[in-house]
């Protein structure tokens, strides 16, 4: 249990202090990456509770694909980061003030929710329903039956956000010719070919 | 000392509390204000799986599943509008984004 403890806390603080890097650290590369160091504690976090296939997936989802997509952005758009760090100093006194009046608030409701609303008497964590059942079937068996129609509805959701994503940095530049197949189906004989009448010995002279 | 219920939803909270501290505190960054927005998701999916696993009821990981699903839409869709904005403007100061005057 003291092991847990000790895990425990060590994820947490990383988690915390990462995430704080990610919004204070002058270089947005650095940014992306505490956000990858913030979501790997994260999931050490969500093994720690008995939730592996979530913390796996927030791996695989957030580590491989939005955190790389973000390092790819900040590194391809050329932009000048201390113009945009301005107002940081001015508006220090005012997030700050709002950020810990905010946090002490969420502590204060999240442990009387813990200590005495729906879960205080559960003080030992259930990794799934069923004993005998690991965590992804678990989910699978849940996802797969009841919330089938919710599943499809996120792969539409991610079909959407994918064509929208095309959809709006798709472009043409002008001046590159692309074949026009739709054009090329269209020609008929009347636009393909003209007749020339030609007097004997002289050429079509172009 | 046991790691209960409690102790997650304060990491929650305070995770959250840093997000919100950055979409303020780096008004002019979008890229920053995307990033904080994944760290209010990743605070939400916390509290989802702590509560799920603390009742025993697998429902709260599902639905931290989906939450995850539109964070990676909502990454993929705001990244695209910035780059679209990029080109069209040369900088991304979200103080200048104010062309179509709705």
């Amino acid at each position: 249990m003291a092991l847990q403890a000790i895990a425990f806390y060590l994820m947490a603080a990383v988690t915390l202090a990462a995430g704080f890097a990610v919004v204070s650290s002058r270089n947005p590369v650095h940014s992306v990456l505490f956000l990858i160091l913030a979501f790997f504690s994260a999931a050490g976090l969500f093994v720690l509770m008995g939730a592996e296939f979530l913390a796996m997936l927030l791996i695989v989802v957030y580590v491989g694909a939005v955190a790389v997509l973000f390092l790819f952005v900040v590194m391809m758009l050329d932009v000048d980061f201390a113009a945009l760090r301005q107002g940081f100093a001015r508006y220090l006194p005012l997030a700050g003030g709002i950020g810990v009046l905010l946090a002490l608030e969420m502590v204060f409701v999240s442990s009387t929710v813990a200590t005495r609303g729906a879960a205080h008497l559960n003080h030992t964590p259930q990794a799934s329903g069923a004993e005998d059942v690991t965590n992804a079937e678990a989910i699978g068996r849940v996802l797969y039956t009841d919330y089938i129609y919710f599943f499809q509805a996120a792969g539409l959701v991610l079909l959407v956000a994918m064509i929208g994503a095309i959809v709006l940095t798709l472009r043409h530049k002008p001046g590159v010719r692309r074949q026009l197949v739709a054009d090329q189906v269209l020609r008929t004989p009347k636009t393909g070919m003209r007749v020339v009448s030609l007097k004997p010995g002289e050429g079509v002279g172009e | 000392m046991t790691i209960g219920l409690s102790h997650y939803l304060a990491v929650a909270a305070i995770l959250f509390t840093i997000g919100v501290f950055g979409i303020f505190v780096n008004r002019k960054n979008i890229i920053v204000i995307l990033m904080s927005i994944e760290l209010i998701l990743l605070a939400v999916n916390i509290n989802l799986v702590a509560f799920s696993v603390y009742l025993g009821n697998v429902t709260g990981q599902i639905f931290a599943m989906f939450v995850l699903t539109v964070a990676a839409a909502e990454a993929a869709v705001g990244l695209a509008i910035l780059v679209t904005f990029f080109r069209n403007r040369g900088d991304i100061s979200v103080d200048d984004a104010s062309m179509m005057k709705g």
